[in-house]
């Protein structure tokens, strides 16, 4: 019987018992072990360390408060933003619950945002761990949705008009996307129809596939083991008496001690918002959506939250004299670069193909419909970041002049992109959005080149450790 | 910063492409009023009592408050009694929100326009807007009110406490510089605005700064000092309605910040506790 092959449990007091009941019927003890006590994790995590552990426990507030919210509003286009005040007023503490969720919508991108950038700084998405990275993209790409769905649950103008905004990008999909937009719907314009089905997607769809991804994320995470700021293997030194790791320390208690400090840090911040700031000066509530949706009454202004607003920037700058006088140059002169520098003649002629047919898109379909492509793009392209980067070491610590530049230039376009996305349109500012588009595409786009001949200092044997 | 809730929708969608049309003929670019910063201050319960006078007298015949229950109004300190014989006149029970008998229907009809919900128009607006708006109406034989205001152009509403702040009127000075006109412009009371012509438009004198102001033509029952007073009990009234847990809330963060610090120190030590042993 395997029941009674297995160790009784030790150490856990008036609970071995219990445990070993448990364990002989479940893989208690083994999970505990392989995923907390004895996963190794590299002693030299710093601050970017942090959002990891701390994304997943603003998911957890979310779900949370979330089951709470769900218990008081309703979704109908004409109770919706009503049922949101009664929550605000007259549900004991709702207006702590409404607003710890609508500001830990914000947070959620603050730390995935930043957990990203982690990764991007120290090539934590190099081989192996690429699989853990399309994961985390794919958690990225949930996310989005949730927060663009849970966003026109209010029922503000700028829920009700930011929802026909993204939804009419559809209908700009050759042949099928103007059924496509009144399939999302429901209807032909964003109506009752629409809040309900948001609603289901917001509140089950999307958080069954978020938690799902989340499990694969840390699933694959664990079979790889976490990189480290120095972007060195700590498999590759293991002590020969234990078998462990050196530079390697249990991810229990260590790094739950250290986690644990990192969320009351981050509760503080969070609690300044919640409490003292809930709007965030219009930028986590807008203005706004404090007025009832009304389907005859288009704002002159419309913004998404800011945590769209850089792909919304790079959608209002494709113009059509960007297409002409920037995209098209653009696409020829990187087919030529990947022609000249690549030795695979297939690879050369399928280039060539792809290119034409593109430049013969650009040049005759609406300049609209290479806004949404370019939009997609700007995210869909992280997934690609793996393969892109081919710089012989994975740290940023040890990498030369070029990649450094090249990411200080990313950040400030997506930045300059995020501002100008909350602005509204101006000649100057699409110029500027123009821009931070190139300046945003070329860093992906040239990596492969960039990185590869940058000089970089190499990577120790070790962990640098204080 | 994004903008507050942009004024007037449709209509004003309407206003600039007959704007764009008739671009040729436009006289100057407009600038946004400057607001005033509106002096209120949620937990001066006086002055809330004060504004809930008013907004159930003035402005609750037109508006509703759908959102908010009379029953709520205790906060300010006022007996279910006082709340009952004071405020209570378009509900029977004190448990009731904030409704009016108008329906949408009939305003629509009667107004050209179904007068908004105010509940939470504070948090969509900003007091600022509000306390500007509410002091910046002034006469315009050409509108169908006979009133149109600085703040909010061809606004729908009549001005209906011009009993209480006299009869304003639209007063234009040019200036040559754009300084001269806005250090004139901040010693007003009321709203103001600078329109910018071109050097075209300005002709030869070169006054091209036409800086946009109210003066009262005559006086109405209050003192220019009373209204504005009037109006900050209103519009605290309204801030403090469109969030009426909002000192609630800062008090309890106090409390929750408070205790958070001190388990950051404990976590703190615990970290470092732990972490001792590693070399």
């Amino acid at each position: 019987m395997a029941a009674a092959e297995k160790q009784a449990v030790t150490g856990a007091g008036p609970f071995n018992g219990l445990l070993t009941w448990i364990d002989q019927r479940f893989p208690l003890m083994q999970t505990l072990r392989s995923h907390l006590t004895e996963y190794y994790a590299p002693k030299n995590f710093n601050f970017w360390y942090y959002f990891g552990s701390l994304a997943l426990f603003v998911l957890v507030i979310q779900i949370v408060t979330g089951i709470f919210l769900t218990m008081n509003y309703k979704p109908d286009a004409s109770q919706a933003f009503a049922s949101v005040e009664y929550i605000m007023r007259e549900v004991p503490w709702g207006w702590w619950i409404r607003y710890m969720h609508s500001t830990g919508a914000s947070f959620f991108f603050i730390c995935v945002y930043l957990h990203m950038f982690r990764a991007m700084l120290y090539g934590s998405y190099r081989k192996p761990r690429e699989l853990l990275w399309i994961f985390g993209m794919l958690i990225f790409l949930c996310l989005m949705a949730e927060a663009f769905f849970g966003y026109l649950l209010p029922w503000g103008q700028m829920s009700y008009w930011g929802a026909q905004v993204i939804v009419n990008l559809f209908d700009a999909i050759p042949v099928i996307g103007p059924d496509l937009a009144i399939w999302i719907r429901g209807d032909f314009v964003v109506s009752d129809a629409t809040l309900n089905r948001f609603f289901a997607y917001h509140v089950i769809a999307v958080p069954l596939a978020l938690l799902a991804l989340v499990v694969a994320h840390l699933l694959a995470l664990h079979e790889v083991g976490s990189s480290n700021p120095d972007g060195v293997e700590i498999k590759k030194s293991i002590d020969p008496a234990t078998g462990r790791p050196l530079d390697g320390i249990p991810f229990h208690p260590y790094y739950t001690v250290k986690d644990t400090f990192g969320v009351v840090a981050f509760l503080i911040v969070f609690s300044i918002v919640v409490f003292f700031a809930p709007e965030a000066g219009g930028y986590f509530l807008e203005h706004n959506n404090f007025i009832p949706a009304d389907p005859l009454k288009t704002p002159l202004h419309i913004a998404p939250v800011w945590y769209f607003t850089p792909y919304y920037s790079i959608l209002r700058a494709t113009t059509e004299e960007f297409v002409f006088w920037a995209l098209a140059p653009g696409l020829a002169a990187f087919a030529l670069l990947i022609i000249w520098t690549v030795r695979s003649s297939a690879t050369r002629i399928a280039v060539g193909v792809i290119a034409i047919v593109l430049l013969l898109g650009l040049l005759t379909l609406d300049a609209k419909v290479w806004g949404v492509v370019l939009m997609g793009t700007s995210v869909v392209i992280f997934f690609f970041l793996p393969w892109l980067d081919r710089s012989p070491v994975r740290s940023i610590r040890y990498k030369g002049p070029i990649t450094k530049t090249a990411i200080a230039l990313f950040v400030i376009a997506f930045f300059v992109l995020g501002y100008l996305g909350t602005e509204s349109v101006t000649a100057a500012r699409t110029l500027a959005a123009q821009i931070g588009t190139a300046v945003y595409f070329l860093f992906f786009f040239l990596m492969p080149w960039y990185s590869r001949m940058d000089k970089c200092r190499p990577e120790p044997q070790r962990v640098t450790w204080k | 910063m994004p903008p507050r809730a942009a004024k007037g929708h449709l209509e004003m969608k309407t206003l600039f492409a007959l704007l764009a049309l008739a671009a040729p003929l436009a006289l100057a670019a407009e600038e946004p009023v400057r607001l005033d910063s509106a002096p209120i201050d949620p937990r001066d319960v006086a002055s809330l009592q004060s504004g809930a006078r008013s907004f159930v007298n003035y402005c609750l015949n037109c508006h509703s408050a759908g959102m908010m229950r009379y029953h709520k109004l205790l906060d300010l300190g006022l007996t279910e009694q006082q709340v009952k014989d004071n405020l209570l006149f378009t509900a029977d029970k004190i448990g009731e929100l904030m409704n009016v008998a108008l329906t949408r229907k009939d305003a629509k009809e009667w107004l050209g326009t179904a007068p908004p919900d105010l509940s939470v128009i504070a948090r969509a607006r900003g007091p600022d807007w509000l306390y500007t708006y509410m002091r910046s109406f002034y006469r315009d034989p050409e509108s169908a009110t006979g009133w149109n205001n600085m703040v909010f152009d061809r606004v729908a509403m009549p001005h209906v406490l011009w009993t209480l702040s006299g009869q304003q009127v639209q007063v234009e000075r040019k200036f040559k510089d754009m300084e001269q006109a806005e250090a004139i412009g901040r010693q007003q009371k009321n709203a103001w605005k600078i329109d910018v012509l071109t050097p075209d438009q300005a002709g030869k004198d070169g006054e091209r700064f036409i800086l946009k102001t109210i003066r009262t033509e005559t006086a109405g029952s209050l003192s220019q000092i009373d209204y504005d007073i009037m109006i900050r009990d209103l519009v605290n009234f309204m801030t403090w309605m469109s969030e009426p847990n909002q000192v609630t809330r800062k008090q309890v963060g106090y409390i929750v910040i408070l205790v958070l610090l001190l388990l950051l120190v404990l976590t703190y030590l615990l970290y470092k506790e732990f972490w001792k042993d590693v070399h």
